[in-house]
């Protein structure tokens, strides 16, 4: 079972959720791909547009959004958000670093990466640096085994990793993040 | 070699629509529409022998026989790009350098099949080759390729790409199906088949990537021709995506019926175990099917040499064989602990069941938790027994395969692997001391 089942918690205070106009836009094209009556079909999509926009975690009025959206309740919405891996029903912070941890990962060394990452930016797996910039997750086989060990942070991965390549990229991250990095790339919901 | 998917991977700007066409690309498709009927097609898929390369090998153009044509009902053609099995990477790898090859098979197959609407179901870990695709299907609408009458032939196509959220158990087809619907992707029961009942209830066939991308070769070079490469019922070429303790891991397409020796050991492909360690253990076909300790990997029990095809990796069946499955081809050094590899597998298969039948949801735990008690040097002899004795009681009786798929690893370990169990009994410390894991610094991986 998916572990985010768990974590999940209501979150009533904030309720005036706005999508920006062109995640509005990319939301409609998108449920057009689907037959007349079918548009519940959009819901994984639209889900991923919504972490986007919402600092890359879906409360749930976020959630009750989509559900307004697509015309369908938000219990609908929320029973899909908690099955899949990807959407994060807590907030997490701007960078998600997602390590595999699976075999042919686990085999080159994608413990020693994780324990790592924990020493350098002293949080544990599943936790968020104080600073709220960080966000460690381990997740299973990201289809990357011959470039093993692997991270993912955003649409992005990073492949061959050895500890030192990590610190560079840890450091990177730290500099240049000023926004959510999302898995749907911002840049992608604008063109 | 005979190449045929990878043939001009390295050509550079191949992922654009023209740098495709001027190697060929779409010769297929026209061929298909103007020279072929719906049915010619099916027929060719047939001949050539092709078998689904998701796992399972099982004949394409049977497959696409079954499907259910009652008048009046839309019929749908669902491409499973969900990619998740441990070891596997080859589709990830074909989408993203040749996002054309399965856009023309999309097109060519959902015209054999009658399809008006189709869809890429893409793991959502892969946005990235999302977009590619979505810019590459762009592509095709503006030359005329997909939407109304393509190429003049009154033959008219939608095609999408449909990104999931992150579970293994989506890449089973009834549970991508459901996905595909905006539920959570639980295993349908079956019957009804997919190819009766599937995508909104309407008739639907879902194939692989590497399956969807063969078909505008096979139409190409004809269904016989195809059928010439490879040895007996394994016909054609096949993505073997190469992982774990080798020198050159990577994408390699052989000609079904390569000898494993010279594919492990050659290096054209994996180029042999890293640091001249000794094999100790192939996983051949994804995490999910049996593991098989070198020597009977390399040779079967009655000693003959094994080649890469599905008939020669079962032989033996579990007792001494294993599968060929998705192409996932995992190898393991003599340092490799089985059993905590084992433990790491089965940890897997526990976080990715969907919930829905107990002896998976409760068996996977319980399995990850008997393993967990021999690297804590907890364990006991009976242990073994009774992991052998839940694994058993998985196999066999639940909605959908991952259940066998979580099963086969602990049955295979066991089976060949008993004493390293035992050992870890008797010597706890042995476990902990195990090196198994080391950092990578100088590996140079080789995409072929
Ligand atoms: C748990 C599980 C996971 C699967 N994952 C995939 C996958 O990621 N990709 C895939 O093509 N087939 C996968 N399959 C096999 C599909 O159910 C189905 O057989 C396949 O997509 C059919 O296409 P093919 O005949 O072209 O191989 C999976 C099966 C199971 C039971
Ligand atoms: S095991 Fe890490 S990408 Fe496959």
């Amino acid at each position: 079972m998916p572990d985010n089942y768990t974590g999940y918690k209501m979150d009533t205070n904030n309720t005036n959720i706005n999508f920006s106009e062109e995640a509005l836009q990319l939301m409609h094209k998108i449920m057009r791909r689907y037959p007349e009556g079918r548009q519940k079909s959009a819901i994984l999509p639209l889900l991923h547009i919504a972490q986007a926009e919402s600092e890359g975690w879906l409360s749930a009025p976020v959630m009750d959004k989509v559900a307004e959206i697509l015309k369908v309740q938000p219990i609908e919405v929320y029973e899909v958000a908690s099955f899949y891996t990807m959407f994060n029903l807590k907030p997490v912070g701007k960078c998600v670093i997602e390590v595999c941890r699976t075999g042919p990962c686990w085999l080159l060394g994608a413990e020693d990466i994780v324990k790592f990452i924990e020493r350098k930016l002293n949080i544990k797996e599943g936790e968020t640096t104080a600073d709220g910039m960080f966000t460690l997750k381990t997740v299973e086989c990201l289809a990357s085994c011959g470039s093993a060990p692997m991270m993912q942070v955003g649409e992005k991965y990073h492949e061959h990793l050895t500890c030192e390549k990590v610190d560079e990229l840890l450091d990177d991250y730290r500099v240049n993040t000023n926004e959510h990095i999302s898995h749907w790339a911002k840049d992608k919901i604008k063109a | 070699m005979k190449r045929l998917l990878l043939q001009h991977i390295d050509v550079p700007g191949i992922d654009t629509l023209s740098v495709y066409r001027e190697h060929g690309g779409y010769k297929a498709l026209e061929k298909a529409l103007k020279d072929m009927k719906p049915d010619d097609i099916t027929e060719e898929v047939k001949k050539s022998g092709l078998r689904g390369r998701g796992g399972a090998g099982f004949p394409t153009g049977l497959k696409w026989s079954f499907l259910a044509k009652p008048e009046g009902v839309e019929r749908y053609l669902v491409c499973n790009a969900d990619e998740s099995e441990p070891g596997t990477f080859k589709d990830r790898f074909l989408m993203s350098k040749i996002p054309h090859a399965l856009i023309e098979g999309m097109i060519v197959s959902s015209f054999a099949l009658g399809a008006k609407t189709s869809y890429i179901y893409i793991r959502g870990e892969l946005l990235y080759v999302y977009h590619i695709l979505e810019k590459a299907i762009a592509e095709a609408y503006d030359a005329g390729l997909l939407g109304k009458n393509i190429m003049g032939s009154g033959y008219s196509l939608d095609l999408y790409v449909h990104p999931g959220g992150g579970a293994y158990i989506c890449g089973e087809e009834t549970a991508l199906i459901e996905s595909l619907e905006g539920k959570r992707g639980n295993p349908r029961i079956k019957p009804p088949f997919p190819a009766v009942k599937g995508l909104w209830q309407s008739p639907t066939v879902v194939n692989n990537v590497e399956t969807i991308s063969a078909v505008p070769h096979i139409v190409n070079m004809g269904g016989d021709a195809y059928a010439a490469i490879g040895v007996g019922k394994s016909t054609g070429t096949k993505l073997i995506s190469a992982c774990g303790h080798i020198k050159k891991p990577g994408v390699y397409e052989i000609e079904l019926g390569l000898p494993v020796e010279e594919f492990l050991f050659s290096d054209e492909y994996c180029g042999g175990i890293r640091n001249d360690k000794k094999l100790k253990a192939v996983v051949a076909g994804g995490s999910s099917v049996p593991i098989l300790p070198g020597e009977l990997f390399l040779k079967t029990a009655n000693g003959e040499p094994r080649l890469m095809s599905y008939e020669s990796l079962s032989d033996g069946g579990f007792a001494t064989g294993t599968m060929l499955g998705s192409g996932g081809f995992i190898v393991m050094d003599e340092d490799t602990s089985v059993v905590k590899n084992l433990w790491n597998f089965t940890r897997f298969y526990h976080h990715e069941s969907c919930g829905q039948c107990s002896p998976c949801r409760e068996g996977t735990g319980w399995m990850e938790k008997v393993l967990h008690k021999f690297l804590e040097g907890h364990a006991n002899m009976n242990d073994i027994d009774l992991l052998w004795d839940i694994q058993s009681k998985i196999e066999g009786k639940t909605i959908c395969p991952l259940g066998e798929a979580a099963s086969w690893p602990v049955a295979s370990a066991i089976r060949h692997f008993r004493s390293e169990f035992e050992d870890y009994v008797k010597n706890p410390q042995k476990i902990k001391d195990v090196k198994h894991y080391y950092r990578v610094n100088n590996l140079d991986p080789v995409i072929n």
